[in-house]
C-alpha cells in the first residue's frame, strides 16, 4: 500500500491546493495574488471568528451554560432565537459577498479584479446562503418564537424534533462556512444546474458542498414544516377556531404546508445529482439517456413554492405590524386568509416560468405564463387590505412601519416587473439578464427581508424584555430602503440594455455609470446592516431604561403580548380561553387581561435533549466526509447517527414538572410589576416611560 | 356498542388505552403528515422513472432484466407481512397477551427480511445481466426508485427490531404503543408503494 493511498484513506481528496492561499504562494501572478488575498482573508475571518467565539466562551467559563441553557434546549423560544442568530451571521457574510460582486462589476469594464472562478463562487454562495441560510432560518426562527405564543400553546408539538431541525440547519450553515477555508464552493449558481455541476465538468468539491449543505437544510425544513403544521392544528388554546387565529399564524400554517410539499422535490433533485456524481448514475448527464430537464423541473417544483415559503411569513408579519401600529383590527381578515391560501396553491402551478426558453413550446408556456400572472390577483387583494387597515387608523410611523410602507411601494414595483416577466414573449427578450436579477431582488428584499427585519423590531421587546433603539432603527430602515433602490433599480436598465446576469466583465462603456450607482447602493446596504448592529449594541447598553417587563409595549392584539417580556419557559401559567379574533385586545377591552387564574396547576414540559446537537454534529460529519471522500468518517458518523436514534428510542424519562406553587409565585410577582406600572398612551410608546402596559382609556381599543 | 371517537384515519386504540389514545391524537396525526411528505418523495421518483423508461441507451431494458416470478414472490411476502402487522395492531388494541403481539411482530420481521433477501437476490441477478445503474438513464431511474423502497423497508425492519427491544425492556407502555402504531402506518404505506412499483415498474415494464 503506497503512502499516497494511505493519506487518501485518511484525509480523502484534501491537498495543499485546497487551502485558499496556496495557489497565490505557489504562483504569485497579479490575479492569483488578488483572489488569493480576498479568499485567504475571508478564510481568516471565518477561522478568526470561530477562535474568538471559542476563546470567549472558554474565558467566561460558559460552556456548560451554553450546552444546558441553549444547545440542548427544547424550548421553542430559545430555538427560535438560535435560528435568528444563524440568519444574522449568514446575512453578514452574504452581504459582504454582494458588495464584492457589485464592486467587481463596477470595475468590470476592463476585466475587474476577481477571477471568473472566484466570481462564480461568490454568486453561488450568495444565493445559496441568502435563501437557505438567511431567509429560511430567519423566518423559521420568528415563527418558532411567535406562533406557539399566538395560539396560546406551551411549545410546539414535537420539541425534540424542533431542536433536531435547528441543528441540521446549523450543520448546513457550518458546512458552507467550512467551504471558505477548505476547498472551493460550487460555481454553478444557487440552483446548481447539471450537466455543468456533474463530475465531468466540475470534478472538485464545490458542487458537493452545495448538495450536502442543501440536503441538511432541506431535511431540517421538511421536519420543521411537519412540526409547525401539527402544532397549529393540534395545540391551539381552547376556543381558538381557525378563523380566530392571528394572521401571522395563518401565514405560518400556509408556509408549513408548503414546506411539507415543496421540500421533497429538492431532496430528490439533490440526491439524484449526488448519485450521478458519486456512483456514476445518468439522471442529468449528457450521455446514456440522462436528461438535465428532469433536474430543472424538479428544482423549480421546489424552487417556485420556495419563494412563497419565504414571502408568506413576511406577509403575516406585515399584517401584524399594520394593524398594531394603526391601532385597528386588520381590514379584510377573511380575504387575507383566502389570498394567502390562493397564493400557496397557485405557487405550485407556475414553476415552468423559470425556464420559458428551454423548449416546452408556446402552448405550455402560455398556460404557465397565465398562471403566473394570476398570482398578482390575491397579492393585490392583500396590498389593498393593508392600505385599508391604515386608512382612518392612528398610524404611528415607527421603524417597523417604515419597512412596511416601503414594502408596499417597492413590492408593488417588483410584482409588476414579475407580471412583465410572466409574459413568455417578453421573457425571451430579457431572460438571463440583470432585469431578472433586479426583479427577484425587488420582491425578495422589500418583501421578505424588510418583513423579517420589521418582525425583529416588533417582537424584540417581547423576546429580550427591552425595546430596540428607535433612532438607529429608523436610520437603518431608511438606509435599507434607499440602498435597495440605488442598488437594484439600475439593474432593470442594465438588463434592458442587454447585460447578462452573472457577468464577471463586459465590453460596453455605457454600463459603467449604472454599475457605479448600483455599487453605491450596495455600500448603503452595508451601512444599513452596520446600523442594525450598532442599534443592537446601543440598545443593549441602554437596556435598563428601555425595559418593558409587562410585555405589551405596542398595545398588541394577539396572545403573545399577554405574557411577560421575556415570557416564562412555560409561556402561560394557565392556558388562556379564546372567544374572539384579536384575543388580547378583547381581553384588555373587557378588563380580563392581567387577572390571576382561578387555580394553578403543575406544568409538564419536555426535558433538555442532547439528541439535537448530537444529530447535528453527526450530520455535519457525514456531509463533510462525503464532500472530501473521507469514507471512514462517513461510516462512523452514520453508525453514530443510527446509534443515537436507537438509544433515544429507549429513553423514557423525558419530561419535567414545574410545580403549581412555583408557577403561582412567578405569576404573582409579574402581576405586582403590572400593578406598579404606569399605562402609557401611544404617543409615549418609544420613550423610556413605556414599561409595556398600554393605556386603554385614550381610545376605544377594541375598534 | 357506544360511540368511539376517532382522532385520525386508521386504527385508533380507543377507550381501553385512554392515555395513549389522547397523546396519539397529536403523534399519529404528525406521522400521517410525515407520510404525506414521504409520498411526495416517492411520487417524484416515480415520475423520474416513468419519464426515463425509454432512455435505455442500448443497455438492457425491463424485458431482459426483470424476473416476474421472483418479484411476485416478493409481493406475496410483503403483503403477508402487512397482514401480520395488522394482526399485531389488533392484538395490541384488544389487549391480547404480550406474547401474541410479539409473535405477530416477529413474524412480520421474518416476512420483511424474506422480502429484502429476495429483492437483494434480484438486484444481484440484474447486475450480473448488465443492469447496473451506470449503464443508462432508465437503469439510473430504476435503481433510485426500487432500492429507495427497499431502504425504507430496511429502516422499518431496524425500527421493528428496536421496538422489540423496547417491549422487552419496558413492556407495553405508552411510548411503545405509539411506536407500534406509527410503524404500522409506515409498514402499510410501504406496502402501498410496493403495489405501485409492482404495477408501474414490473407489470408495465413486462407488458
Amino acid at each position: 500500500m503506497s503512502t499516497a493511498s494511505i493519506v487518501y484513506d485518511i484525509i480523502g481528496r484534501f491537498t495543499m491546493h485546497s487551502l485558499p492561499f496556496y495557489d497565490m504562494v505557489q504562483n504569485p501572478t497579479k490575479e492569483n495574488l488578488i483572489n488569493g488575498s480576498i479568499a485567504g482573508f475571508a478564510a481568516c475571518v471565518a477561522v478568526g471568528g470561530l477562535v474568538i467565539v471559542v476563546a470567549g466562551i472558554t474565558y467566561l467559563k460558559k460552556w456548560r451554560w451554553l450546552w444546558s441553557e441553549w444547545l440542548t434546549s427544547t424550548d421553542h423560544k430559545k430555538i427560535g432565537i438560535m435560528y435568528v442568530v444563524i440568519a444574522f451571521v449568514m446575512m453578514g457574510r452574504a452581504i459582504i459577498e454582494a458588495i464584492l460582486m457589485r464592486a467587481q462589476q463596477a470595475w468590470g469594464l476592463d476585466g475587474g479584479f476577481l477571477s471568473p472562478n472566484h466570481f462564480g463562487q461568490l454568486f453561488s454562495t450568495h444565493g445559496t446562503i441568502m435563501i437557505f441560510f438567511m431567509a429560511m432560518p430567519f423566518l423559521i426562527g420568528v415563527i418558532n418564537y411567535v406562533m406557539p405564543l399566538q395560539i396560546g400553546a406551551r411549545d410546539v408539538s414535537f420539541p425534540v424534533l424542533n431542536s433536531i431541525s435547528l441543528m441540521l440547519t446549523a450543520a448546513g450553515a457550518i458546512l458552507i462556512m467550512a467551504s471558505l477555508v477548505f476547498g472551493q464552493f460550487s460555481t454553478g449558481g444557487w440552483f446548481g444546474y447539471p450537466p455543468y455541476t456533474e463530475a465531468h465538468f466540475l470534478p472538485g468539491v464545490g458542487p458537493d458542498y452545495w448538495i450536502w449543505a442543501l440536503s441538511l437544510s432541506g431535511l431540517g425544513s421538511t421536519l420543521t414544516g411537519i412540526n409547525f403544521a401539527v402544532t397549529i392544528f393540534k395545540e391551539r388554546a381552547p376556543g381558538m377556531k381557525l378563523f380566530y387565529m392571528p394572521l401571522f399564524t395563518w401565514a405560518a400554517l400556509c408556509t408549513s404546508i408548503m414546506m411539507i410539499f415543496a421540500m421533497p422535490p429538492l431532496t430528490v433533485a439533490t440526491a439524484q445529482l449526488a448519485l450521478d456524481r458519486y456512483l456514476g448514475f445518468h439522471y442529468f448527464t449528457n450521455e446514456l439517456g440522462g436528461d438535465m430537464m428532469h433536474f430543472v423541473n424538479l428544482f423549480w417544483i421546489f424552487g417556485h413554492p420556495e419563494v412563497y415559503i419565504l414571502i408568506i411569513p413576511a406577509f403575516g408579519i406585515y399584517s401584524e405590524v399594520f394593524s398594531t401600529y394603526s391601532g385597528k383590527a386588520l381590514f379584510g381578515y377573511a380575504s387575507m386568509v383566502l389570498a394567502i391560501m390562493c397564493i400557496a396553491i397557485l405557487s405550485f402551478t407556475v414553476w415552468v416560468h423559470h425556464f420559458f426558453t428551454m423548449g416546452q413550446g408556446p402552448s405550455i408556456n402560455a398556460v404557465y405564463g397565465i398562471a403566473s400572472m394570476l398570482i398578482g390577483i390575491p397579492t393585490g387583494v392583500k396590498i389593498y387590505d393593508w392600505m385599508w387597515t391604515m386608512f382612518r387608523g392612528r398610524v404611528r410611523i415607527t421603524a417597523p412601519m417604515i419597512y412596511a410602507i416601503g414594502f408596499i411601494v417597492l413590492f408593488v414595483l417588483g410584482g409588476m416587473s414579475g407580471i412583465v416577466l410572466a409574459n413568455p414573449s417578453v421573457d425571451f427578450q430579457v431572460h438571463n439578464t440583470d432585469f431578472l436579477v433586479a426583479h427577484f431582488h425587488n420582491v425578495i428584499i422589500p418583501g421578505v427581508l424588510f418583513g423579517l427585519i420589521a418582525g425583529y423590531h416588533f417582537w424584540f421587546p417581547k423576546v429580550f424584555g427591552y425595546r430596540l433603539d428607535e433612532r438607529w432603527g429608523i436610520f437603518a430602515a431608511c438606509c435599507w430602503t434607499l440602498g435597495f433602490m440605488l442598488a437594484f433599480f439600475p439593474l432593470y436598465a442594465l438588463g434592458i440594455m442587454g447585460l447578462p446576469r452573472r457577468t464577471v466583465a463586459y465590453a460596453q462603456p455605457a454600463y459603467v455609470p449604472l454599475e457605479m450607482a448600483a455599487f453605491g447602493g450596495a455600500l448603503l446596504i452595508g451601512v444599513a446592516l452596520l446600523s442594525l448592529l450598532i442599534q443592537l449594541v446601543v440598545s443593549y447598553l441602554h437596556r435598563d431604561e428601555n425595559r418593558v417587563p409587562v410585555g405589551d409595549p405596542w398595545d398588541g392584539r394577539s396572545l403573545e403580548w399577554a405574557c411577560a417580556a421575556p415570557p416564562p419557559e412555560y409561556n402561560f401559567p394557565v392556558i388562556p380561553m379564546v372567544s374572539d379574533r384579536d384575543a388580547f385586545t378583547a381581553a384588555k377591552a373587557f378588563g380580563t387581561a392581567y387577572l390571576p387564574p382561578a387555580e394553578y396547576v403543575d406544568i409538564t414540559l419536555p426535558k433538555n435533549a442532547a439528541m439535537g446537537p448530537v444529530i447535528g454534529a453527526l450530520g455535519f460529519a457525514i456531509a463533510f466526509g462525503l464532500v472530501w471522500h473521507i469514507w471512514w468518517l462517513v461510516c462512523l458518523a452514520t453508525l453514530g447517527a443510527f446509534a443515537t436514534m436507537i438509544v433515544r428510542g429507549f429513553a423514557r424519562d423525558t419530561t419535567k414538572t414545574i410545580p403549581a406553587a412555583e408557577v403561582e409565585a412567578e405569576y404573582e410577582q409579574w402581576l405586582e410589576v403590572v400593578r406598579a406600572a404606569t399605562p402609557v398612551t401611544r404617543a409615549d410608546e418609544t420613550r423610556p416611560v413605556n414599561q409595556g402596559l398600554a393605556d386603554q382609556t385614550a381610545l376605544g381599543a377594541a375598534s | 356498542m357506544s360511540q368511539e371517537v376517532f382522532h385520525y384515519p386508521g386504527l385508533n386504540l380507543g377507550k381501553a388505552h385512554p392515555r395513549t389514545h389522547a397523546i396519539a391524537q397529536t403523534t399519529i396525526f404528525g406521522f400521517w403528515v410525515f407520510l404525506m411528505s414521504d409520498a411526495i418523495l416517492f411520487g417524484l421518483v416515480f415520475s423520474s422513472y416513468v419519464t426515463s423508461v425509454h432512455a435505455t441507451a442500448g443497455a438492457p431494458g425491463p424485458k431482459q432484466l426483470f424476473d416476474i416470478t421472483s418479484v411476485f414472490a416478493e409481493t406475496l411476502l410483503l403483503l403477508a407481512s402487512s397482514f401480520t402487522f395488522g394482526m399485531a395492531s389488533l392484538s395490541m388494541k384488544y389487549s391480547h397477551s404480550k406474547r401474541r403481539l410479539v409473535g405477530w411482530l416477529v413474524l412480520t420481521l421474518v416476512l420483511g427480511a424474506g422480502f429484502l433477501g429476495l429483492e437483494t437476490h434480484d438486484f444481484l441477478t440484474m447486475v450480473a445481466k448488465g443492469g447496473a445503474p451506470e449503464h443508462s438513464g432508465f437503469l439510473s431511474a430504476f435503481w433510485d426508485l426500487v432500492p429507495l423502497h427497499g431502504l425504507h423497508v430496511t429502516g422499518g425492519s431496524i425500527w421493528l427490531i428496536c421496538l422489540l427491544g423496547q417491549i422487552k425492556r419496558y413492556g407495553l407502555d405508552t411510548r411503545t404503543k405509539l411506536d407500534i402504531m406509527r410503524l404500522a402506518l409506515f409498514w402499510h404505506f410501504l406496502d402501498i408503494v410496493w403495489i405501485a412499483i409492482f404495477t408501474v415498474v414490473y407489470l408495465a415494464g413486462l407488458a
